[in-house]
């Protein structure tokens, strides 16, 4: 009986940093995506999207990008406190 | 004139200030003070080295000329670190568990230790980096030339002034030691400085230019849409292919590897940079528009826009903006060639260099080489010096006239011909070394037709004819529409071709060729990273080489280092002493430590120079072949098993030996006493009954014989007092007499003790000047251990002209005197055994009874201390580990 | 008769004693303090007893002493074999490789000179 709770929080746990993995490889090509898109605008001088305009978008997609970025890695983090990879070998030794 | 004086003095101050903070860096992390200095923060920092001149000047005016292209620069790096746990976190693993040391080492690595690959890669850097280089250099000589304003007083050797400049910086901090690691703290803390340099000076010249000339975020929309860039215009083939350059570049450049990979300290560090550096990007390219825009606006047509950053401060009479945008700019080119080149540097001296030197004297033997650390070093600074001469010489032929981002661009494509290689070793097993080669090939010689001589070949090395019709006529060869393919961007179609041949023919080959074993087991130990799969275990060895690749270490990584590697790996494999048996694991493991320092290739080499080739058990094949992860994980658990086995089996067998020789010895310490007893009671008796019975003896013979009787019994009190003192120690029930003193002292007296009353004393090499080490022991019973190991170098050193080298040597917080004479030494066959009882070495009676080093032992065992023989040194050679310091009391 | 005896000892001291002694007696006395080239010396010298040492540098005295008695030449040459040893064990091994006599050291001057008397005396035939 005491052995389920565990377990279903395991596996719980196991699924959740899996969607987080798939979240964190989605990023780059979401980004891709979304910078392709202006070259879909139309490029003809009279009727084109106005710089300002393609300035906020470029950038407000970097913004969006940096912050996804940074929660992933705080989630990373608490996450994988205890698994950190052991440091360099030979780094500790003595100098 | 005064603008000038100020702006070269301020320049001098801020390069002092760098040496300082390098210098200061450098002393810490020697001090072990290093954590700081090794945070996220400074991780990330040091990545703005792909900020360069070109960045910090040049994407202005790329945003005058072509409106918001430039932004790509920065879009593809931005990707490759948001994905970072696709593709980054992958390579700093495979970084830092082989111990790469740049770009070409890591293909080499991968390749099967390849250095024919290596080579090709350096040579690309090379060809692509130069220019690079010199870009940097004439954005510094623009950038002193607006300053000298009209009165053009910049002077002509500006750009080989600050050539001279940065080499000697990276060679004064990227050339101090041979890490391991090739990790070079001072240069890495300098770079992060510079980058908050150049960040805040374009966001505070960018903030003046919005708020202080414009007047606000509203108004400068208003204005950034009324300019001549107001449209948003980008050809998609250009904004496409620029973006993956400069992700490439991110990877495959030489100076990026090199922050990102080879100084990476912690991997968990990229998980702050992933976000961290894309926002750098993101504030280093916020105002590059508004800036462009402003500078078109406000300045007289014809001004340079790759200046606008100085020249509009400067306009708007704002001298002190204006000199921290050129401290900017200054920080961003220097901070680039100094990684530059001590990255290239490491290439050329490892793949180049050093194996030519090796080859040259291989008749010689690797062990017999000499001191290879210095010439690692020299070659690295001379590489240094060639790679900023050869920069220097580009930029002074070629002229200034070029647009930068021409030439950065240029060079993006280059280094970008590393990529397949690279992500298809990552990613896929089946990649081989004929594959890599082609596909490096074929890109390498694409780049060069057909972006390379087109690019800087307006001036006059490639023919303006064969451009435009092709070589001989042949127009499908023109070098900027190959094939036909015309109206492309130049870039666009050098990109296109180069890098899509290159794939090609590296997967075509990849799959025709059949890679090496090592190859293969190289490309698992990739591709599986993560799986922790098993190691190359491609070594035979045999014990009699372990003291040649003692000796081969300790030439490369330095006395102390390898000393304490081999004495861990001993103690690892649970042997004694100092010579591990060279099982596959540890010549794996002490290939990469040497890698760490001369290139994987190079090491691979030397190791077989000594071991003898490798052969590929049946094992590593079948690992090989197993492409399942659950079964690369159950034989990882079982050979985790199978070591612990065979280190208790190594254990058990050492142990027994020793037994059967301590019963041996305990067996024959009995008749051995007796024999050293009777010796000179012998003689006592014979004499003493020749003088009771011999009636004329002559008083002369009387004398004599006295004589022998007397001298035989001092022999005999000295041994007993001998046998006395061992016991007592051995019973543990000596008190001791601790005392302080300083060792050179103690030195002294032990010399003076050892030697005197000797008819031809042995020459004694001490520093006294290292001796002044203050110790705190029982300080008559090491001054007993020292005088009979002086003593014995006495007796038993057998060179001609013979002479005992005395050091003081530090191994952690611990002190140890070395004792090493160039005499023939102890065969290594009695090493065991010299500190046993009675144990004389060639059964030769020229000593006591043997009990000297017995004694020795016992008593540096009390003292909290050791004493052992030192395996791999010219000589007899002893080393005594003097006891830990003792814990300040409590109170 | 007097005649020539080989010594083979490597402690000097004990050389001059055994030396002293016997040639006291008339006896012609030639040392090596060698274990490694005995055998040589003994053919070169051609004594008429050795003493011989168990413990030499180079050579045991009983392996030199199995050499000589493999040989036709020697093997009823008298050898007096002295140990510093004294164990029982050491006396077994010198017996089967041959030693006419075997003496612990120290031993009395006496026993040495008639220990060599009859060695002799009884190696001479008549």
């Amino acid at each position: 009986m005491s052995a389920r709770g565990p377990n279903l929080f395991l596996e719980r746990e196991t699924y959740r940093r899996r969607r987080l993995l798939d979240a964190a490889r989605v990023l780059p090509v979401l980004g891709i995506a979304l910078w392709l898109v202006p070259l879909l605008w139309p490029a003809t001088p009279e009727e084109g999207v106005p710089m300002s305009v393609a300035l906020v978008y470029v950038f407000g997609v970097w913004a969006v990008l940096i912050l996804c970025a940074f929660l992933f890695g705080l989630k990373v983090r608490t996450r994988h406190a205890d698994d950190a990879p052991a440091p360099r070998p030979g780094s500790g030794q003595t100098r | 004139m005064d603008t000038l004086s100020i702006l070269v003095s301020v320049c001098l101050v801020y390069v002092i200030i760098l040496f300082a903070v390098a210098a200061l860096a450098d002393q810490m992390a020697a001090a072990g003070k290093a954590r700081w200095l090794r945070s996220p923060v400074v991780y990330t920092l040091s990545l703005s080295i792909y900020c360069t001149g070109w960045t910090f000047y040049g994407a202005v005016g790329y945003a005058a000329r072509s409106g918001l292209e430039f932004v790509t620069i920065y879009l593809g790096p931005t990707l490759v670190m948001i994905g970072w746990w696709w593709g980054l976190r992958k390579l700093v693993r495979i970084g830092r568990s082989q111990r790469v040391t740049s770009i070409a080492d890591l293909l080499a690595s991968r390749y099967g230790k390849s250095n024919m690959l290596a080579i090709g890669v350096t040579i690309l850097a090379v060809l692509a980096v130069t220019p690079y280089i010199s870009l940097q250099l004439q954005s510094i000589t623009l950038s002193f030339s607006i300053f000298a304003g009209t009165d053009e007083q910049a002077p002509d050797n500006t750009a080989f002034l600050v050539a001279v400049g940065l080499a000697l910086f990276a060679i004064l901090f990227g050339t101090r030691n041979l890490d391991a690691n090739e990790r070079h703290y001072g240069v890495v803390t300098a770079v992060a400085v510079e980058a908050v340099v150049k960040l805040i000076a374009l966001l505070a010249v960018g903030i003046f230019v919005v708020w202080g000339l414009v007047g606000g975020i509203a108004p400068m929309m208003e204005r950034i849409d009324a300019s001549e860039i107001g449209a948003f215009e980008v050809q998609g083939g250009r904004w496409t292919a620029i973006t993956l350059l400069s992700a490439a570049a991110l990877i495959c450049l030489p100076r990026m590897f090199q922050v990102m990979v080879v100084e990476n300290d912690d991997e968990r560090h990229l998980r702050t940079a992933a976000w961290a550096f894309p926002l750098y990007l993101f504030l280093m390219s916020l105002f590059v528009v508004p800036i462009a825009v402003v500078g078109l606006d406000l300045l007289p047509v014809g001004s340079n826009p790759d200046l606008f950053v100085v020249s509009l401060p400067l306009f708007a009479e704002r001298d002190g903006l204006a000199m921290l945008a050129f401290l900017g700019g200054f920080s961003s080119a220097t901070s680039m060639v100094i990684v530059a080149a001590m990255a290239l540097s490491i290439m050329i001296s490892n793949h180049l260099i050093m194996p030519l030197y090796l080859t040259a004297r291989s008749g010689l033997g690797v062990t017999e080489t000499g001191d290879v650390r210095h010439v690692v070093l020299m070659a690295r600074r001379v590489s240094i010096g060639a790679v900023m001469a050869l920069g220097y010489v580009y930029f002074d032929v070629s002229g200034d006239d070029a647009a930068l981002a021409a030439i950065g661009l240029i060079a993006f494509a280059g280094i970008a011909q590393i990529l397949p290689a690279l992500v298809g070793g990552l990613f896929w097993r089946g990649a081989t070394r004929a594959g890599a080669l082609a596909g490096l090939t074929a890109g390498f010689g694409l780049w060069v037709y057909t972006a390379l001589l087109p690019g800087i070949g307006t001036a006059g090395i490639i023919p303006a004819a064969m451009l435009a019709d092709g070589p001989l006529g042949i127009g499908w060869l023109r070098p900027q529409a190959l094939f036909g393919v015309e109206g492309l961007d130049p870039i666009v179609h050098s990109t296109m071709w180069s890098l899509s041949l290159n794939t090609t023919a590296f997967i075509a080959v990849s799959m025709l060729s059949f890679p090496s074993p090592l190859e293969r087991l190289q490309g698992a130990q990739f591709v599986n990273v993560f799986d922790h799969s098993v190691g190359p275990r491609g070594w035979t060895g045999s014990p009699a080489q372990a003291e040649d690749l003692l000796t081969m270490a300790r030439r490369i990584l330095g006395p102390d280092r390898a000393q304490a590697l081999f004495h861990r790996e001993a103690r690892r494999q649970g042997v004694g002493g100092n010579l591990p048996e060279p099982t596959p694991e540890f010549l794996d493991r002490l290939e990469r430590e040497l890698s760490g320092s001369i290139g994987t290739a190079t090491a691979h080499a030397m190791v077989v120079q000594i071991v003898g080739g490798e052969t590929v058990s049946v094992e590593d094949l079948m690992a090989v072949a197993d492409e399942s992860a659950q079964l690369v994980e159950y034989s990882g658990q079982l050979e985790a098993k199978s070591a612990e086995l065979t280190r208790t089996a190594a254990q058990l067998r050492e142990a027994n030996d020793k037994l059967t020789q301590i019963s041996l010895q305990k067996d024959g310490f009995l008749s051995q006493v007796s024999h050293e007893l009777r010796t000179p009671m012998t003689s006592i008796r014979a004499f003493s009954e020749i003088l009771r019975d011999t009636r004329r003896l002559s008083e002369e013979d009387k004398n004599r014989y006295a004589g022998i009787i007397h001298d035989e019994a001092v022999r005999l009190t000295r041994l007993l007092d001998d046998l006395l003192d061992l016991s007592v120690l051995e019973s543990g029930q000596v008190s001791l007499n601790m005392r302080s003193a300083t060792l050179d002292g103690l030195l002294d007296h032990a010399v003076a003790t050892a030697l005197a009353g000797a008819a031809k004393p042995i020459a004694i090499d001490r520093r006294r000047s290292e001796e002044a080490a203050q110790i705190d022991t029982d300080l008559d019973r090491l001054s007993q251990v020292f005088i009979n190991l002086i003593a014995n170098a006495q007796k038993y050193c057998d060179a001609p002209d013979p002479w005992l080298t005395i050091r003081l040597r530090s191994l952690g917080d611990r002190l140890a005197v070395d004792f090493i004479d160039n005499g023939a030494g102890v065969p290594r066959e009695a090493r065991a055994l010299i500190f046993e009882k009675f144990a004389r070495v060639g059964g030769d009676k020229a000593g006591g009874a043997g009990l000297g080093l017995a004694i020795c032992r016992e008593i540096m065992d009390r003292l909290g201390g050791e004493i052992a023989y030192l395996d791999g040194a010219q000589g007899g050679a002893f080393r005594v580990l003097l006891p830990a310091p003792r814990a300040m009391a409590a109170q | 008769m007097p005649g020539t005896v080989l010594l083979i000892e490597d402690e000097p001291n004990i050389i001059e004693a055994i030396r002293f002694l016997l040639s006291r007696e008339g006896w012609q006395v030639a040392t090596h303090a060698d274990g490694a080239d005995a055998v040589e010396t003994v053919r070169s010298v051609r004594p008429d007893l050795l003493i011989l040492d168990v413990m030499l540098p180079g050579r045991s005295g009983m392996d030199i002493l199995r050499d000589l008695r493999g040989d036709a030449e020697w093997r009823g040459l008298p050898v007096l074999m002295l140990t510093a040893r004294g164990q029982a064990r050491d006396r077994d091994m010198a017996e089967r490789a041959g030693a006419s006599r075997f003496m612990t050291k120290p031993f009395s001057n006496q026993d040495v000179l008639s220990a060599v008397r009859d060695l002799l005396d009884a190696g001479r035939p008549g």
